[in-house]
C-alpha cells in the first residue's frame, strides 16, 4: 500500500467517522417526545422545513451509485449517458402539483407510504398490498447498489476484502434504528455539502490539467470513433434519440414513485416547503452535470478501469480519476463524499421499505390492531433486515445481478404510476383495471428486458433497458425504454379493464379520501379514525 | 402522461401551472439540440444547452411556486 492510499484512507476514515457520530446523535435533534410511532421514526415527526427538505431530498434522490454510475455510463457510451441531466430537470415539474396532492392527502389521512394511499383510494388491500410488493422489490437492489458505490471508492484506494463494508453498513444499520430519518437527514448536510466542493474543485481543477474543455470533448470523440460500437459519441445518433428521451422521461415518471422518495417528501412540514423544493432541487441536477463530464475527464485523462475476474469495472474510472489528478488528501475528501453519499439513500431506503412492510404488510394482514409503537419496533427492525439482505446481495451473488434489478427496479415501480399518480388525479380507475393493468404492464416490461442482449458484456437476456423494435417486427434500428411501453400497456389494460367492469356493474372498492383532502395544509385537522374505520362508515 | 397535464383543479387552480409544460418539454427535444456547434467555452451544444435548461426549469418552476403559494394560514380554503 503505498503512503498516498494512507493518507487517502485516513481523510474517508476521519470523515467517515465524523458521519456516524452524527447519526447517532440524530436521535436527540428536534427531539420528540416519544420516537415511538413511524410518524417520528420513519418520517422525522413530519417536521423539515425548506432547507432540510432540500437536503435531505438532494441526498436521497442523487445517491452514490449514481455519482459512480453516470459518469462510467458517459465515460463508455458518451452522450447517451448524459440523459441523467434531462430526467432530474423534467422530474420536479412533472410531478410539482402531484406531490402536493400526496402531500396532503397524507396530512389528512396519516399514510406514511405510497402504498397506504392506494389502499384507502382504492379500498383494495390486494392493490396496495401489489403496490407495497413493487416498491419493496425496486428499492432492495437500489440499496446493494449504494454499497457499489462504496466498494468503487474502496477499490480504488487500494483496499480488498469485505470487511469495511460490513462494517461500515453495520454502523449505518445502528444508527437508522436508533435515530430514524432524522439520521440521514443530519447527514445530508455533510454529504451534501462535501459533494458540492469536491465537484466545484474537480471542474476547476481537473480540466485545467487536462488541456481544457475543448481538449477533454476533442479526446472523448476520439476515443468514441475508434470503437466499433454505432451508439457510442459525444452527440446522440438517429437511432438513440428518442431512447434518450424515453429514458430520460420514463426515470423521471419513476423517481417519484420510488417509495423513499415519498418518505422524504411525506417528512415535510407543509406544501410550500415541496414547491419551492420542487424549483430548488434542480441545483442538484447542474451538479450532476458536470459529475457526468467527468466521464470524459477520465477519457482525456487516459484512464483506464480496475479489471476484476477479467472484466473491466466503469464505475471505478471516477475514483480513478481523483486518484490519479487529486492530491491525495483531496481525493479521501472526494472518496468520502461518495461513500457518505452513499449512506444517505441507503438509510431512507431501507426506512422506506421498512414502512411498507410495516404498514402494508404486517398491519395489514398480521395485527390489525398493531398499536403507533408497535409499528416503530417492527419498522426498526425490518430496517436492519433489510440492510443485512442488502450486503448479502453484494457479497453472496455477483454485483452485476444487483445492476441488472435495479434496471428492472425502474421498469417495474412504473407500474404503479396509474394507481399511485393517477390515482392522486382522479378516481375513475376501478381497483380491478388496475390491478390487471398491473399484472399486464410487470409482464411485458419482464419480457421486453429478458429480450433486450448486450453484446458489449457478453450478456443474452436483461442486457439493458433499450428495447429494439425490429423485435416487434418493425423494420428500423430505433430503440425505445422499456419501461415506458410497459406502461403504455399498463395503461391500455387499466382502461379496458376498468370500462368493461364499469359497464357490468362490479362493486368497486370504497374511496375513503375527500376532495378537500387533497389541498389540505399545515394546521389543518387531520383525520384521526383509520381506513378502516372510515370505510365501514361510508359502507353503512 | 395524464400527472404531466397541469390542467387547472378546484383548490390548485391557476394557469401559471401551465407554465410547468416547458421545463418538462423542452429537454425532451433532442432534435433541438442534438449538435456540436455553437460551442460555449469548449462545450458542444448538446452539453451546455442541457445545463441552461436546468436554469429553465428552475426559472418556471419557481414562477409557478412565487404564484400559487398560500399564506401560511388560513390552509384549506377554497379560492373563489
Amino acid at each position: 500500500m503505498s503512503g498516498s492510499h494512507l493518507t487517502e484512507m485516513i481523510v474517508f476514515g476521519v470523515l467517515f467517522l465524523i458521519v456516524s457520530v452524527m447519526g447517532f446523535v440524530a436521535a436527540r435533534w428536534r427531539r420528540p417526545t416519544t420516537m415511538q410511532s413511524l410518524d417520528e421514526w420513519g418520517l422525522g415527526g413530519r417536521s423539515f422545513g425548506s432547507w432540510i427538505t432540500w437536503f435531505l431530498l438532494g441526498g436521497d434522490l442523487y445517491t452514490a451509485y449514481t455519482f459512480v454510475a453516470v459518469p462510467a455510463l458517459v465515460f463508455g457510451a458518451g452522450a447517451a449517458g448524459f440523459y441523467a441531466v434531462p430526467y432530474t430537470i423534467v422530474v420536479y415539474p412533472l410531478v410539482f402539483l402531484v406531490l402536493i396532492r400526496l402531500w396532503s392527502v397524507s396530512h389528512v389521512h396519516g399514510f406514511v407510504t405510497p402504498a397506504d394511499f392506494v389502499r384507502a383510494r382504492f379500498g383494495s388491500p390486494l392493490l396496495a398490498l401489489l403496490v407495497a410488493i413493487t416498491g419493496i422489490v425496486a428499492t432492495m437492489p437500489y440499496i446493494a447498489l449504494q454499497l457499489v458505490g462504496i466498494q468503487a471508492t474502496l477499490e480504488a484506494m487500494g483496499v480488498k476484502g469485505h470487511l469495511p463494508i460490513i462494517i461500515a453498513f453495520a454502523i449505518l444499520a445502528a444508527y437508522t434504528y436508533q435515530s430514524g430519518l432524522r439520521a440521514p437527514a443530519l447527514i445530508a448536510f455533510v454529504k451534501d455539502a462535501l459533494i458540492y466542493l469536491v465537484i466545484i474543485v474537480a471542474v476547476l481543477y481537473i480540466p485545467h490539467k487536462l488541456g481544457g474543455w475543448s481538449h477533454i470533448f476533442g479526446a472523448a470523440q476520439a476515443k468514441f470513433d475508434k470503437t466499433p460500437a454505432p451508439g457510442d459519441g459525444t452527440l446522440l445518433n438517429a437511432n438513440n434519440q428518442l431512447n434518450y428521451a424515453m429514458l430520460a422521461l420514463g426515470s423521471a415518471l419513476a423517481l417519484f414513485l420510488y417509495p423513499h422518495s415519498i418518505t422524504s417528501v411525506l417528512a415535510s412540514k407543509n406544501r410550500n416547503v415541496i414547491k419551492r423544493n420542487m424549483a430548488a432541487l434542480p441545483a442538484y441536477s447542474f451538479v450532476l452535470g458536470l459529475i457526468a463530464l467527468l466521464g470524459f475527464m477520465a477519457i482525456a485523462a487516459g484512464i483506464k478501469p480496475i479489471t476484476s475476474n477479467g472484466k473491466a469495472d466503469g464505475n471505478t474510472v471516477v475514483p480513478l480519476l481523483f486518484d490519479h489528478l487529486f492530491p491525495s488528501w483531496f481525493a479521501g475528501v472526494a472518496y468520502a463524499a461518495i461513500g457518505i453519499g452513499a449512506l444517505v439513500p441507503a438509510a431512507i431506503m431501507s426506512i422506506a421499505a421498512a414502512n411498507l412492510f410495516t404498514r402494508n404488510i404486517y398491519r395489514e394482514y398480521f395485527r390489525k390492531d398493531a398499536s403507533d409503537s408497535e409499528e416503530a419496533k417492527v419498522s426498526k427492525l425490518v430496517s436492519l433486515i433489510v440492510k443485512v439482505g442488502a450486503v448479502a446481495c453484494i457479497l453472496l451473488l455477483d454485483p452485476q445481478f444487483s445492476i441488472d434489478l435495479q434496471l428492472i427496479g425502474g421498469v417495474i415501480i412504473l407500474q404503479t404510476l396509474p394507481s399511485v399518480a393517477l390515482g392522486l388525479v382522479t378516481r375513475w380507475f376501478h381497483r380491478g383495471g388496475l390491478i390487471a393493468g398491473w399484472v399486464a404492464g410487470m409482464a411485458a416490461g419482464m419480457w421486453m428486458l429478458y429480450r433486450i442482449p448486450n453484446p458489449v458484456t457478453h450478456k443474452t437476456h436483461f442486457g439493458g433497458s433499450a428495447y429494439p423494435l425490429t423485435d416487434l417486427g418493425f423494420d428500423t434500428k430505433v430503440t425505445v425504454y422499456a419501461g415506458i411501453l410497459a406502461l403504455l400497456v399498463n395503461l391500455v389494460v387499466a382502461v379496458v379493464v376498468t370500462i368493461v367492469l364499469k359497464a357490468a356493474k362490479t362493486a368497486d372498492g370504497v374511496d375513503a379520501t375527500r376532495t378537500d383532502d387533497y389541498y389540505a395544509d399545515e394546521g389543518d385537522p387531520k383525520v384521526v379514525r383509520g381506513t378502516r374505520e372510515v370505510e365501514e362508515e361510508l359502507a353503512t | 402522461m395524464a400527472d404531466t397535464d397541469p390542467r387547472p383543479r378546484r383548490g390548485d387552480r391557476s394557469l401559471w401551472n401551465w407554465l410547468l409544460v416547458v421545463p418538462v418539454v423542452v429537454p425532451l427535444l433532442t432534435f433541438l439540440f442534438n449538435r456540436d456547434k455553437p460551442r460555449l467555452a469548449g462545450f458542444p451544444f448538446f452539453y451546455w444547452a442541457q445545463f441552461a435548461f436546468v436554469v429553465l426549469g428552475v426559472v418556471c418552476t419557481a414562477i409557478v411556486y412565487l404564484k400559487t403559494r398560500r399564506a401560511s394560514r388560513p390552509a384549506g380554503t377554497k379560492e373563489g
